[in-house]
C-alpha cells in the first residue's frame, strides 16, 4: 500500500480539527488560541504542499510560503498586542477584553 | 509495508499527537514545546513528500522564530494559567460535536478525492519539483518570475508587521534618568565653568 494524496489529506484534516477543537475548549486563554490558529495554518500548509506535489505544480508550495509569511506576521502582531494588553490590564483573560465595547 | 509508509505513519502520528498535546497541556510552556514538536514532525512529512525547501523554512521560521516568540511571551507574562483553564469542561461537548462533524466531512472529502478526484490521475507519482533538478531550483524559477510581485508584497507585510510590533511594545516610562549623548557632547566649557576672582576674607556671591 503506497502513500497517496489521501493519506496527507487525512493528517491535515486531523490537524485542522484539533486546531478548531482547541479554539473551543481553550477559549479563555489567548496564548493557546493563538497556538491553535498556528496549528490550523499548518494544516492548510500540509494540504497545499500535498496537492502541489501530487499534481506536479510548484505553485502550491509558493502559496504555502506566503501562508507561512502571513502566519509569522500574525504571530508577531498578536503577541505584541497581548503584551501591550497585559501591561494595561494585568491580565490576559478573554472575557475581560471588553474595553472596546464591541 | 515499506520504509516510506512506515516513516509516513510515524511522522503523521507524531504530528497529530503533538498537536493534541498542544491544546491539552496544563502548562502553557509545555504547550509551546509540543507545538515545536508538531512543527518538527510536519517538517519531516514535507521532506518525505519531497518539498525540502518548505521543510527547512518551517524549521527556520516556526521553530526558530515563532515558537521562541511564544516561549518568551509565555514566560514573560505573570499569568495565573490555572484560572484561565476553568470552564474547560463546559465547552467540551460543543467542541467535540463540532470537531466530530468537521473531521467526518474532511475525511469524506479526502477519501473521495483520493478515489476519483483530479489528483487520482497522478496517484502515486510524486513530482515535487517538475522540470528542475531539485526542489529549490523549481521554487526559485516560479517564485522570481510569475510571483515576483507577491514576493515583494510578502516582504512588505513582514516589514509592516515588524514596525507594528515595535510600536505596540515600545514604552515611554516617565521619571527614568537616561544618558543623553547629544546633550553630553554638545556641552561646552564656557556654559558649564565660570572663573570667579575670590577676594580673601569676603566670601563669594554666586550670581544667578
Amino acid at each position: 500500500m503506497s502513500i497517496g494524496l489521501s493519506h496527507y489529506l487525512f493528517v491535515s484534516a486531523a490537524l485542522f480539527t484539533i486546531g478548531v477543537f482547541g479554539l473551543f475548549v481553550n477559549r479563555k486563554n489567548v496564548i493557546v488560541i493563538l497556538m491553535s490558529i498556528e496549528l490550523i495554518l499548518l494544516a492548510v500548509n500540509i494540504n497545499l504542499v500535498a496537492f502541489s506535489v501530487f499534481l506536479g505544480d510548484v505553485s502550491g508550495q509558493i502559496f504555502a510560503m506566503f501562508v507561512l509569511t502571513v502566519a509569522a506576521a500574525e504571530a508577531a502582531i498578536g503577541l505584541a498586542i497581548l503584551v501591550a494588553f497585559f501591561r494595561n490590564q494585568g491580565s490576559i483573560a478573554v472575557e475581560e477584553m471588553n474595553s472596546l465595547k464591541g | 509495508m515499506n520504509l516510506t509508509a512506515a516513516a509516513f505513519y510515524i511522522l503523521g502520528g507524531a504530528t497529530i499527537l503533538s498537536a493534541f498535546f498542544v491544546i491539552a497541556a496544563r502548562n502553557p510552556v509545555h504547550a509551546v514545546l509540543w507545538l515545536i514538536a508538531a512543527f518538527f514532525a510536519a517538517a519531516g512529512l514535507f521532506v518525505l513528500i519531497g518539498a525540502e525547501f518548505l521543510a527547512m523554512l518551517l524549521i527556520v521560521v516556526y521553530v526558530g522564530a515563532v515558537s521562541v516568540l511564544f516561549l518568551f511571551v509565555v514566560m514573560m507574562l505573570d499569568v495565573d494559567f490555572a484560572r484561565l483553564r476553568q470552564g474547560f469542561l463546559n465547552y467540551l461537548p460543543l467542541g467535540v460535536l463540532i470537531a466530530g462533524l468537521l473531521i467526518a466531512e474532511l475525511f469524506l472529502v479526502g477519501a473521495a478525492l483520493g478515489e476519483n478526484g483530479a489528483a487520482s490521475l497522478s496517484e502515486g507519482k510524486i513530482e515535487p519539483s517538475p522540470g528542475a533538478v531539485n526542489n529549490v531550483t523549481a521554487i526559485g524559477r516560479v517564485l522570481y518570475t510569475d510571483y515576483v510581485l507577491h514576493f515583494q508584497l510578502a516582504g512588505g507585510i513582514l516589514f509592516i508587521a515588524m514596525i507594528g510590533a515595535i510600536v505596540l511594545t515600545l514604552r515611554e516610562r516617565p521619571g527614568v534618568r537616561r544618558q543623553d549623548v547629544g546633550r553630553q557632547v554638545g556641552r561646552r566649557p564656557r556654559d558649564a565653568v565660570k572663573l570667579v576672582d575670590a577676594r580673601p576674607g569676603q566670601g563669594l556671591q554666586i550670581p544667578e
